[in-house]
């Protein structure tokens, strides 16, 4: 599903080179859900933005589905991002000027094919499916931690992406709230196959889920 | 997409509303006066009740009469000789008129003196120009000819000295003459020159026949042609006669320089040069104009810029989220242009409605003499054309700045 070879993404300015990630090749099999772990700044969060297509290696390939994607435009990247991927941030990233419904409408606007109304059936299922249903109207303000990350999560799997790709999801909810997420998750996970690729602090967590990848300093060291 | 577009756009603005509120000022402020001289501009020279066929009406304004050799010359209106002799036999026009330029005349009702702007003309200038007549109808060529001693007056003229009451066929009594009532018409406004006055009689009425003859004068021409494309072919039949034009005292002038013209051309021709000949000026003074007018909206735009790409801070993770989920560069260009022309057009809005309120206040404060300012079809199009303009030259480029925001820079909240 997911295939990286040889990555290593070095951050230059004109007196300093960081090596933020060097040398990793990963496979990530459809239907797994792996966890990535390490301390902070060993490129964790990195790997995962190139693996999301947000950000492009320094050198190495990257295939998604068996699709070289190292070489797209923009354009080209923008569409799989919408297509295949889905994402779920520690911060939440709703935009507070739009209700639940419409956060969760995002990533279908850029699918020119979907109606209006085709898009707000479609946004309402993935809210219920993170039991949101009745707080489609309310604003992310009105919303609890754990209620935002949840709309978040529906934002994330509204487009039924192949891949959902999560960025310490818990790492600003207490452990409950945390623990429902995880849930959330591993239930996407079974039930519809999505492959999870999830960064997380939490040893807790990363027990859960079937593999963990570990980083050092931007090397992989398992 | 659209729906959700105006969703946030309207949530940006009021987000800040102290900037929403700079930016709508400044936006509405330039509107309204770029509509306000629109106004004015399309009231002095567009198309307007009577000077309803101005794409195919030509005026001679004034002509410079010269006597090289004495460094004699005179720049004035026609005398009345040229425009008879050498005018109005032009093969070209469908219709020629020769008329007095106004000039302001005493009137007295009941012991009160008034002042009354007065013309003398022809019968064909009410065949060229379109008066809508209240009362009775314009005297003709046959009055003309016969010097009838009528008059046609305007609504205004009718309310002093009438009281409003029907005044065809009465008698009014104006410099010095009397005239019987043919007709009245509605008043038009100062700025149309070439129609407007408040008294209207044949040129034959005039106190001496002296200006039948007189080397100088303080007459108009109006031709009209039959087509527009009959409009060049005026101008260049006029320029072949005026090479061979006699003067009655060569002994005082002996070259004659004068041009057809529309009233605009007249007018620019007198901004950038005095030579009669030198060419059609209406170009310079329009691209003059339209120079002025984007370096009046420059400086709102440039505001509207910096507030626009101050804004951008507000709004990286808002980008770092719609990129990740699909939203390509130029979809992100197209979603903040669409919210800046929201916002440009709701400053187009509010501008049109101030530009009514202090068009209403010129009309009603009698500055300019019978002046009706509207917002015509053409002046509301002008108003929306330079507030999507607007929209457009300030929204492009902070959106284009937007739409580069790396994406992991946009999420941590990294602007530009």
């Amino acid at each position: 599903m997911i295939h990286l070879e040889n990555i290593d993404k070095v951050y230059r300015t004109d007196k300093i080179e960081t090596v933020a990630l060097s040398n990793i090749t990963l496979d990530v099999k459809e239907g797994e859900f792996i966890s990535v772990m390490g301390p902070s700044g060993c490129g964790k969060s990195t790997l995962l933005n190139i693996i999301g297509l947000l950000d492009a290696p320094t050198k190495g390939g990257v295939q998604l589905n068996g699709t070289k994607v190292t070489a797209y435009r923009d354009k080209q990247l923008a569409k799989m991002r919408n297509e295949q991927l889905g994402f779920i941030f520690q911060t939440f990233h709703l935009i507070s000027d739009l209700s639940v419904v419409d956060n969760v409408e995002i990533p279908l606007l850029y699918r020119p094919a979907l109606r209006g109304a085709e898009r707000r059936k479609l946004a309402l299922h993935a809210l219920d499916r993170v039991g949101l249903t009745s707080r489609a109207y309310h604003f992310p303000s009105q919303l609890s931690g754990g209620q935002q990350q949840r709309v978040a999560i529906a934002r994330a799997i509204v487009g039924k992406p192949k891949i959902l790709l999560a960025d310490e999801p818990t790492g600003n909810l207490d452990s409950q709230m945390g623990d429902e997420i995880m849930s959330i998750l591993m239930d996407l996970n079974k039930n519809e196959k999505t492959t999870v690729v999830m960064v997380t602090h939490d040893p807790r967590l990363a027990e859960k889920t079937e593999r963990t990848v570990r980083l050092f300093d931007g090397r992989q060291v398992n | 997409m659209l729906k959700n577009y105006l969703k946030i756009a309207l949530k940006v603005l009021l987000r800040r509303k102290f900037f929403t509120f700079i930016s709508l000022f400044g936006i509405s402020f330039t509107l309204v006066v770029l509509m306000v001289a629109s106004a004015l501009f399309d009231h002095a020279f567009g198309p307007l009740s009577p000077e309803l066929k101005t794409d195919r009406m030509l005026g001679i304004y004034t002509v410079r009469m010269e006597m090289p050799e004495k460094g004699m010359a005179r720049t004035a209106a026609a005398p009345y000789w040229f425009l008879d002799r050498y005018v109005r036999t032009l093969a070209t026009p469908e219709k020629v008129s020769i008329f007095s330029s106004q000039k302001t005349v005493s009137a007295f009702k009941n012991g009160v003196k008034h002042i009354l702007f007065f013309k003398r003309t022809d019968g064909q200038f009410w065949e060229i120009l379109d008066f809508d007549f209240l009362e009775g109808g314009p005297f003709t060529a046959q009055d003309e000819k016969e010097a009838n001693m009528v008059a046609v007056i305007n609504e205004a003229t009718r309310q002093k000295f009438f009281d409003g009451g029907s005044a065809a066929g009465k008698t009014i009594e104006v410099d010095g003459q009397s005239f019987r009532v043919a007709g009245v018409v509605p008043n038009v406004p100062i700025f149309r020159i070439t129609s407007y006055a408040d008294v209207w009689v044949p040129l034959s009425t005039a106190k001496s026949n002296a200006y039948l003859r007189d080397q100088t004068g303080n007459f108009w021409a109006l031709m009209l042609a039959k087509r527009r494309d009959d409009v060049p072919k005026i101008k260049e039949e006029l320029q072949g006669v005026i090479s061979n034009v006699e003067f009655p005292n060569p002994n005082e002038f002996n070259t004659l320089i004068a041009a057809a013209e529309t009233l605009f051309e007249s007018v620019a021709r007198g901004f950038f040069s005095q030579d009669r000949t030198a060419g059609n000026y209406s170009a310079h003074l329009l691209a003059l104009l339209l120079t002025l007018a984007v370096l009046f909206m420059l400086l709102p735009t440039l505001n509207l810029i910096n507030i626009n790409v101050s804004r951008i801070m507000e709004r990286a993770s808002e980008i770092g989220v719609r990129k990740a989920f699909g939203a390509s560069s130029w979809t992100l260009v197209g979603q903040f242009v669409v919210e800046n022309l929201i916002l440009t057009l709701v400053g187009g809005v509010i501008a049109f409605f101030g530009a009514m309120l202090i068009l209403n206040m010129l009309t009603n404060s009698g500055l300019i003499q019978y002046a009706e300012f509207h917002i015509n079809y053409r002046i509301f199009l002008y108003g929306l054309a330079v507030a999507l303009f607007f929209g457009l030259f300030s929204g492009v480029y902070p959106a284009w700045k937007m739409s580069r925001l790396h994406p992991v820079e946009a999420l941590r909240g990294k602007s530009l």
